[in-house]
């Protein structure tokens, strides 16, 4: 595949018939704290498929976010940076854009969600607005066919009443609602990849169910990618395809979802997963994990899980391991599992 | 009158008798007195006045209503429910934090409402809370010891070098380093400090613990280290906890009995067993068909319910969840329902029971045991 660079290329992902949409390669980036430069992203490589849904799930300061964030290209300078990597969409490595350039690929390409979706508001204008006003930006309708097609898009995320709803203020609405405008405005420009940032944590469990629905069927209907980040295991396991589980600013585990839960490869995988409280246990002491997830300042040399692991051998002291392919799409980075074609269990 | 102004029961930390059970008991919901209980909620209700429109008065919001709760030493209770359901404004008028407007509480069989303020203030020893947030409820300028310890001091059980052992003691139990004594919450991780949350509520030995949310905050491999805990000390100490959250699968995990609220009442309570197998309440069937779980492959046929949950200010007629229940028939858009028992299993659903024994009709009842991975 030759390289290409030039945005009308961009603009015409779905011409592509391969089956990458997004490519991350080496993705590296850096932020300056008071204790030193940390990685918080250190060597991150994976892909999104047309129309696929990804799960990224880690627990807080694994990278995640910080992650969806260097795809948009939206890590907060100058404290923090992409220090290395590449970041391909269809073809084009979004890391040498221009940032004039960069911007039409936000929201029209990639648009991106939140968690809490009343800050991402702004709280005296109304909901139309905000969405026409994005509408207009980047497909340059006229005032009047911006707002039509903002009371379109409120409607496709089954907002009731969607001409009234726009009219009005996001304090009016509920979080539920809240979130269904942030979707609608996400998808006023027709992006290939929608990334949502832990879209449905701070919503109440029937709530959560109703957008993580209305997610997977826009997602089916429109023919988008989903980047799913979360801290839920039960919703990867539901809504995800592949799953990419990221460890103290990698990823240390790739691959199908059902195959991964049902088999984790990795022993830091295993352990979250049993750690996980689950329905029909009844009144019982969970597995743990041993310790805290170490600072990305002192890390251990070697693995960076080695001092929770309960695999470890005295390799793992010397050996930092890399993203291995082990089969069935699968990928680990434990130098164990690797050598025995999986772990034992 | 004498009763109430004396707090011997409330000393006699450890005795289960209670000399002044059912004094004033003029309704007697709860069949199941086995021993009498540590803590006795009795009709709980609790109504805020919010101002009105303009000239339109104040109106009231009917946050937690007729509530009846047993907690049993060494049991707890779980309490689930969403956002506004009223369940933390009832972990609060468990521990008298808040006055209710109607209903009582009884510990060790003593009405909290006769106490005088000094009893008060005795018994609230035996009654403590371990918060959601571990970065909101410590005082940030405070050390760790003197967090864990201040209460010891309030209460004059131990003071200077005595207070120091039993904080470090504490400390250490609860799985603190002794280093951690002279430092500030700041430097210490939100699992760390939710550590410190428990260890401040264990300082006075107490009987009974409210945990509200304890883990909501917290990763998962961090969450489960404190459940586990939690379940440790209350084997060790006989503690009664109520345990809130809105996740239903951390409920599981440490409760005995369920009691799942909507809009201020309890709309379901019953063994934690027969809660997660055999749901009654339409309510909870979705509840539980909503949450998402590991072996996901199944996307088994979900309840998604459709709207919001209501506001309180403004409840639906007749059943509060009738606008959103997959099953509702016309009596339920009139006529509250009561919480009716069956053999221990409380429902408030007028279709539970009604000859209509699943409840669910042709909603199946979403039971699931999951498989342990690998």
């Amino acid at each position: 595949m030759s390289k290409v660079s030039t945005v009308s290329d961009v603009s015409d992902v779905r011409g592509t018939n391969g089956k990458r949409l997004l490519d991350v390669r080496g993705l590296a980036t850096a932020f300056d704290t008071s204790e030193g430069i940390v990685r918080a992203v250190d060597g991150v490589d994976f892909h999104v498929g047309e129309g696929e849904t990804v799960a990224l799930v880690g627990e807080s300061g694994c990278g995640k976010s910080v992650t969806a964030l260097s795809i948009l290209r939206l890590v907060q300078a100058p404290a923090g940076r992409i220090v290395a990597g590449r970041i391909e969409l269809a073809g084009v490595n979004l890391l040498e854009l221009p940032e004039a350039e960069m911007r039409k690929v936000r929201g029209a390409k990639i648009a991106m969600i939140f968690q809490e979706p009343m800050t991402s508001l702004n709280p005296v204008l109304t909901v139309g607005y905000q969405i026409a006003e994005a509408v207009r930006l980047h497909r340059g309708l006229s005032k009047r066919e911006a707002w039509k097609e903002a009371v379109r898009v409120l409607d496709l995320v089954e907002i009731p009443d969607a001409a009234e709803r726009a009219a009005g203020y996001p304090h009016q609405l509920s979080g539920g609602m809240r979130q269904r405008v942030m979707i609608a405005m996400a998808l006023s420009c027709d992006p290939r990849l929608l990334i949502a940032d832990e879209p449905t944590t701070a919503l109440d469990v029937t709530i959560q169910a109703q957008i993580l629905e209305l997610l997977d069927s826009l997602r089916a209907r429109l023919g988008m990618a989903l980047l799913l980040i979360t801290h839920d295991l039960g919703v990867v396991a539901e809504r995800a395809e592949r799953v990419l589980v990221m460890y103290a600013g990698r990823v240390i585990e790739e691959g199908p979802v059902d195959r991964v839960f049902a088999e984790p490869h990795h022993p830091y995988t295993r352990g979250l997963l049993r750690s996980v409280p689950r329905l029909g246990r009844e009144r019982a002491p969970l597995a743990t994990i041993p310790g805290v997830v170490p600072k990305l300042n002192a890390l251990p040399a070697g693995c960076r899980f080695r001092d929770r692991c309960d695999a470890a051998v005295a390799e793992c002291a010397s050996v930092d391991p890399a993203l291995e392919p082990l089969g069935e799409g699968r990928r680990v980075a434990c130098i164990v599992a690797t050598r025995r074609g999986g772990l034992e269990s | 009158m004498s009763a109430g102004s004396t707090n011997a029961p409330m000393a006699s930390a450890g005795s289960t008798n209670a000399p002044m059970a059912s004094a004033g008991g003029t309704n007697a919901p709860m069949a199941s007195a086995a021993a009498s209980p540590l803590l006795r909620a009795v009709g709980l209700t609790k109504t805020f006045r919010v101002a009105g429109r303009l000239f339109g008065g104040d109106r009231s919001v009917h946050a937690v209503t007729d509530v009846n709760l047993e907690f049993g030493a060494g049991r707890t209770i779980g309490i689930v429910g969403e956002s506004g359901c009223g369940k933390s404004t009832l972990g609060r008028l468990l521990l008298r934090l808040l006055l209710p407007t109607a209903g009582r509480v009884e510990f060790d069989g003593t009405d909290l409402a006769t106490l005088s303020p000094r009893d008060l203030r005795a018994a609230r020893r035996h009654m403590q809370i371990v918060f959601q947030d571990p970065y909101a409820s410590l005082n940030p300028r405070m050390k760790i010891g003197r967090i864990v310890g201040e209460g010891l001091e309030v209460h004059g059980v131990a003071s200077g070098k005595a207070a120091r052992e039993q904080v470090l003691e504490l400390m250490a139990r609860v799985g603190l380093t002794a280093d951690a004594y002279d430092r500030y919450p700041h430097e210490f991780s939100g699992g760390q400090r939710q550590r410190v949350g428990i260890a401040r509520a264990l300082a006075l030995s107490p009987r009974f613990i409210v945990a509200d949310e304890p883990v909501s905050a917290l990763d998962v491999s961090i969450g489960a280290q404190i459940l586990n805990l939690l379940l440790e000390l209350q084997d060790e100490r006989g503690l009664a906890y109520a345990f809130i959250s809105h996740d239903l699968r951390v409920v599981e995990h440490v409760s005995h009995q369920v009691a799942v609220m909507y809009l201020g009442r309890i709309v379901e309570l019953a063994p934690a067993r027969e809660i997660y197998t055999g749901a009654r309440h339409p309510y909870t069937q979705a509840l539980l068909s909503a949450v998402p779980t590991v072996d996901g492959k199944d996307r088994r046929q979900r309840v998604v319910l459709g709207g919001d949950v209501p506001s309180p200010l403004d409840p639906p007629s007749g059943c509060a969840f009738h606008p959103r229940c997959p099953i509702a028939v016309a009596r339920c858009r009139v006529e509250a329902p009561q919480l009716v028992s069956d053999g221990g299993h409380r429902t408030a659903c007028h279709l539970v029971g009604d000859g209509n024994p699943s409840a669910g009709g042709d909603v199946p009842p979403p039971v699931r045991h999951d498989p342990a991975p690998a």
